[in-house]
């Protein structure tokens, strides 16, 4: 990758999550947060990992993010309003508590034996699907197989989660009454 | 050719603004995206890293990690919405029931 590309993948990229953390209306935030995981898949597919890069734009920046839109729409979210001005200390504080986790990870990187030098020559079907399902279905399957439980796990939790509770038919009235309408049954 | 580290410069930049997503919104769903911005973070370390090292492990790892995200979006927007049913809000400010 040219330093010229990577550098103006890295502004597009820092520039569109600081928008995705200090624009006030949610829907905002979400398409700054698309123009960052763009950024990054090209900077994957740039390092040769053109599977991972394309499953980014495919999982996150589509079918995730499309989650939280439709979050948002369904809750019928309006910007934020301006928090009251006894938040600004602690907002200054927690400023200053990141640039001193930036000023830490720039410190440990200045000192990881891997992290400078030069890049090694990408050997032959680097990155590419073959070689990601060989290592899924070979050192990784297990991990692979309890992945698929997890999703499992996750669907039905969220569908149990999300779900209103259902109207009780068949329940005698004092039940019903003790139920409320609103409480989301499982949880 | 562009050196590693810039790559992970990078990663931990992106990490940091993720933090300072989470320390200072108070919608719920912004600091979601916060935490998917911390993900991606990491996931170009390993992408840079690995590429660095001439392996592909770190790439299966970014394809858990995007498999772990997909499953945590789902469960927390479910238990968003949830919260949403029962107090009205997303703001994280005002879901203190249970706050000491």
């Amino acid at each position: 990758m040219p330093l010229g590309v990577f550098i103006f993948l890295a502004a597009l990229a820092v520039t569109s999550a600081l928008g995705t953390v200090l624009q006030r209306n949610p829907v905002h935030c979400l398409l700054a947060l698309v123009v960052t995981l763009l950024a990054i898949a090209v900077m994957f597919i740039g390092l040769g990992a053109v599977t991972v890069g394309f499953l980014q734009v495919i999982v996150y920046a589509g079918a995730i993010m499309v989650l939280f839109l439709f979050v948002i729409w369904l809750l019928n979210l309006q910007a934020e309003l301006r928090t009251s001005p006894g938040y600004l200390a602690l907002k200054a504080l927690a400023g200053l508590l990141c640039a001193a986790l930036v000023a830490e990870l720039f410190t440990l990187l200045w000192h990881a034996p891997t992290a400078g030098g030069a890049q090694a020559a990408a050997p032959p079907g680097y990155g590419s699907i073959e070689k990601i399902a060989t290592m899924l279905f070979s050192d990784y399957l297990i991990s692979f197989e309890v992945t698929s439980v997890l999703l499992l796990a996750a669907i039905v939790g969220a569908m149990a989660l999300a779900r209103r509770a259902p109207a009780p038919q068949h329940a005698s009235p004092q039940a019903a009454a003790a139920d409320g309408p609103a409480r989301p049954e499982g949880a | 050719m562009v050196p590693m580290s810039y790559f992970v410069g990078l990663s931990a930049v992106l990490f940091a603004i993720g933090v300072a997503g989470v320390l200072l919104r108070r919608n719920i769903i912004v600091i979601f995206m916060s935490i998917e911005i911390m993900l991606n973070a990491v996931n170009l370390a390993f992408v840079a890293l690995g590429r660095r090292l001439g392996s592909m492990d770190g790439q299966v790892m970014v394809f858990f990690v995007m498999t772990v995200a997909a499953a945590e979006a789902a469960v927390g927007l479910a238990i968003i919405i949830a919260v949403f049913r029962n107090r009205e809000t997303v703001n994280a400010d005002q879901l203190n029931l249970m706050r000491w």
